[in-house]
C-alpha cells in the first residue's frame, strides 16, 4: 500500500496477510451495529418528540347515551380552561371508526356499539403538566373519564431501544477490545520473529520509537487496507436493508432513514480501527522493548 | 560528556558475569582503555572473549561490577539515552548479522538512519564507503547472495560508516584468507590512526605477534593486559578528542587516510 523503505521485512510475516481481513470483518461488524444504533437513536427521538406533549382524553359511554354529549362538553369546557393546552379536538366518528376497524371489522361502522369518545389535545411546548391533577378534576365533574398520556407505553418503547442501543454499544466496544488484542498479538508475534534484527537495530542505536515506527506504520497500513475493505461489504449491506426497510413504510415503522451524519460516522470506522491498530502497535513495542535490555 | 575526570574510554571495575545460576564467565575483570588506543582481546575458546565484548557493546549487563563507556556507567544511565552512546561503537559482528532483506546499501545506511541523518548525506557516504571496500558494483546485492568475504565487508562498512569512537570486532578475520585478513587488519588500524579506540577479538595468534599491539588475554573468566600499558602504540597521535555528536558523519574529511582505506582493500 505504501512503498515506504521498511528496516524489517514485516511485509513478508503471513500474519500481515491475515491482519487486514480481520480487521475488514471488524469493521463489517461495527459499521452494522453502528448504523442500527444510529438508526433507533433518531426513531427514539423521533418518536418522543412526536408523541410526548399530546394527550388523549377517553370518556367512556355511559349509560345513557343521551348524556354522552353533554359530558364531552364538559371535558371540552375543562380542557378550554386548563392554561397548558395548545389545541385539542375531538375525532369524529369516521375517524374513530377508521381506528377500530382493524381490530373490530365491519361491525365497528354498524353504529350498534357504544363508542367511546376521544379528544385528541396537543399542549403546549415547554408546558408542564401535572397529568394527575388534571385527571383528577376531570374525574370530579365528568365521572368515566381517563386520560392516557402515553408515558407508559413510550417509557417502555424508549427504553428498548436505549437497551437495543446499550447492547450495539457494547458490540463496538467488543470489536475494539477484539482489534487491540490481534494486533496486540500479532505485533508481538512480528518481535518475536523479527527479534534478531530487532537486536542488530538495537545495537546500532536506535531508539525504541524508531522500531516501534515501523510496526505502527505497519498496522496503521494494514488497518486503513482492512478497514476499507470492510467498509466495501458493510456499504451494500446497509444500502440493502434501508431499501427493504422503504419498502415496508407503510407498516407500523417509522422512517428509517441514514442521513449524511451518519454515513460520514460508519465512513470513520476504518479510520477510528486503523488508528487502534497503530497505536496498539506502538504501545505494544515500547512495552516490550523497555524489558529488553 | 567524552572522558572527563578520567582519561578512559571504556571502563571496566570487578565486572563479573554468570549466565542464569552457572559458574561466573568473568571474574573480576578489571581494566580501563585509553581513547586512540588498539588493543587485541585473546583467549582460548571459551575464555570469555565473545561475553566481554558483549558487555562492551551492551548486549548483556553484568552480574556485578561497574562498566563505564565514554566516563559514563552505563547501569544508571537511563534507557533512552543509551542509543547515542550505542551509535558510537561500531560492532563487527562474527557473523556479521546483516539484515537479509536489505540491500548491501541499506545495511550500511542504517547506522546514519538510525541517527536521522539528512538523505543526501547518507546516499554520499555510504556509496563513497561500499566503494572503499570494493562493493561498488554489489550495491543493491542482499547479503545472501554476497560472498562470505564480501558480507564481512558489508558489515564492516556498517560498523564504521558512523564513525565510531569505538571499534569493537569479533574474529573479524574468522571466515576469510590470511590475505584478506591482514588488509581488513590494516583497515582497522586506519581507523584507530584516526582516533578510534579498537578491540580485536581473535584466536590468530600469528597475526597478533605481527602487528604487535598490546593483548588483553582472557584465561577462564581472569583478565589481564600482555604487552606494554593500555595506551597506544602511535600515542604521539593526536586523539580526536572533541565528542563530536553521535552517529552523524562529521564533515572533516581526511581525504590522504581515504586513499589509504582505497589502496588497503
Amino acid at each position: 500500500m505504501f512503498t515506504r523503505r521498511s528496516d524489517l521485512p514485516l511485509d513478508q510475516d503471513t500474519l500481515s496477510r491475515f491482519l487486514p481481513w480481520l480487521i475488514a470483518f471488524m469493521v463489517f461488524l461495527a459499521a452494522l451495529a453502528m448504523a442500527g444504533m444510529l438508526v433507533l437513536d433518531a426513531t427514539a427521538e423521533r418518536w418522543d418528540k412526536g408523541i410526548s406533549g399530546t394527550l388523549t382524553v377517553q370518556i367512556m359511554p355511559a349509560e345513557d347515551p343521551a348524556k354522552d354529549s353533554d359530558r364531552l362538553q364538559k371535558v371540552l369546557l375543562l380542557l378550554g380552561e386548563t392554561p397548558e393546552v395548545h389545541r385539542f379536538e375531538t375525532l369524529g366518528d369516521a375517524k374513530l371508526m377508521a381506528l377500530l376497524e382493524p381490530w373490530l371489522g365491519a361491525a365497528a361502522a354498524s353504529g350498534d356499539l357504544p363508542l367511546p369518545r376521544l379528544v385528541d389535545v396537543e399542549l403546549k411546548a415547554d408546558a408542564k403538566l401535572d397529568v394527575e391533577m388534571l385527571s383528577q378534576r376531570m374525574e370530579a365533574r365528568v365521572p368515566g373519564v381517563t386520560i392516557d398520556d402515553h408515558s407508559v407505553w413510550l417509557a417502555r418503547l424508549v427504553r428498548l431501544i436505549r437497551t437495543v442501543e446499550g447492547l450495539a454499544t457494547m458490540v463496538l466496544a467488543f470489536i475494539g477490545f477484539a482489534t487491540v488484542g490481534t494486533v496486540v498479538f500479532t505485533t508481538r508475534t512480528g518481535l518475536a520473529i523479527h527479534r534478531n534484527a530487532i537486536e542488530v537495530l538495537h545495537f546500532i542505536g536506535a531508539q525504541d520509537s524508531y522500531i516501534a515506527n515501523q510496526f505502527a506504520s505497519r498496522a496503521l497500513s494494514l488497518g486503513l487496507k482492512g478497514g476499507v475493505i470492510g467498509l466495501l461489504l458493510a456499504g451494500p449491506t446497509l444500502w440493502g436493508i434501508t431499501v427493504m426497510a422503504r419498502q415496508m413504510e407503510a407498516g407500523l415503522l417509522p422512517e428509517i432513514t441514514l442521513g449524511p451524519v451518519h454515513y460520514s460516522a460508519v465512513a470513520a470506522l476504518p479510520l477510528t480501527i486503523a488508528f487502534i491498530a497503530m497505536l496498539t502497535a506502538r504501545l505494544t513495542v515500547m512495552k516490550t522493548l523497555s524489558r529488553m535490555l | 560528556m567524552n572522558n572527563d575526570g578520567n582519561d578512559s574510554i571504556v571502563k571496566f571495575e570487578n565486572v563479573g558475569l554468570r549466565y542464569g545460576l552457572g559458574p561466573e564467565v568473568l571474574q573480576d575483570v578489571t581494566f580501563s582503555l585509553a581513547p586512540g588506543s588498539f588493543h587485541f582481546l585473546v583467549g582460548p575458546s571459551g575464555a570469555g572473549t565473545s561475553s566481554l565484548l558483549k558487555l562492551i557493546y551492551m548486549a548483556l549487563k553484568p552480574s556485578r561490577g561497574l562498566i563505564s563507556l565514554f566516563g559514563r556507567d552505563i547501569a544508571t544511565t537511563p534507557r533512552r539515552d543509551l542509543p547515542p552512546i550505542r551509535r558510537r561503537v561500531g560492532v563487527v559482528f562474527q557473523e556479521f548479522r546483516l539484515l537479509n532483506h536489505l540491500s548491501a546499501f541499506d545495511n550500511v545506511a542504517l547506522p546514519l538512519r538510525v541517527a536521522g541523518a539528512r538523505k543526501a548525506d547518507i546516499q554520499k557516504h555510504v556509496v563513497e564507503l561500499l566503494s572503499w571496500v570494493g562493493l561498488k558494483d554489489h550495491l543493491d546485492a542482499r547479503p545472501p547472495t554476497l560472498s562470505g568475504g564480501q558480507q564481512q565487508r558489508v558489515s564492516i562498512a556498517r560498523a564504521v560508516i558512523a564513525r565510531p569512537k569505538i571499534l569493537l570486532a569479533d574474529e573479524p578475520t574468522g571466515n576469510i584468507d590470511d590475505r584478506l585478513g591482514m588488509r581488513l587488519m590494516h583497515l582497522f588500524e586506519e581507523l584507530n590512526k584516526l582516533g578510534t579506540t579498537v578491540i580485536i577479538a581473535t584466536h590468530n595468534n600469528q597475526m597478533v605477534e605481527r602487528m604487535g599491539y598490546p593483548r588483553m588475554h582472557l584465561d577462564e573468566g581472569w583478565l589481564e593486559i600482555v604487552g606494554g600499558n593500555a595506551r597506544p602504540r602511535q600515542a604521539d597521535t593526536p586523539v580526536e578528542e572533541n565528542g563530536d555528536e553521535a552517529g552523524g558523519p562529521d564533515s572533516g574529511n581526511p581525504g590522504g587516510d581515504r586513499t589509504n582505506f582505497e589502496q588497503l582493500i
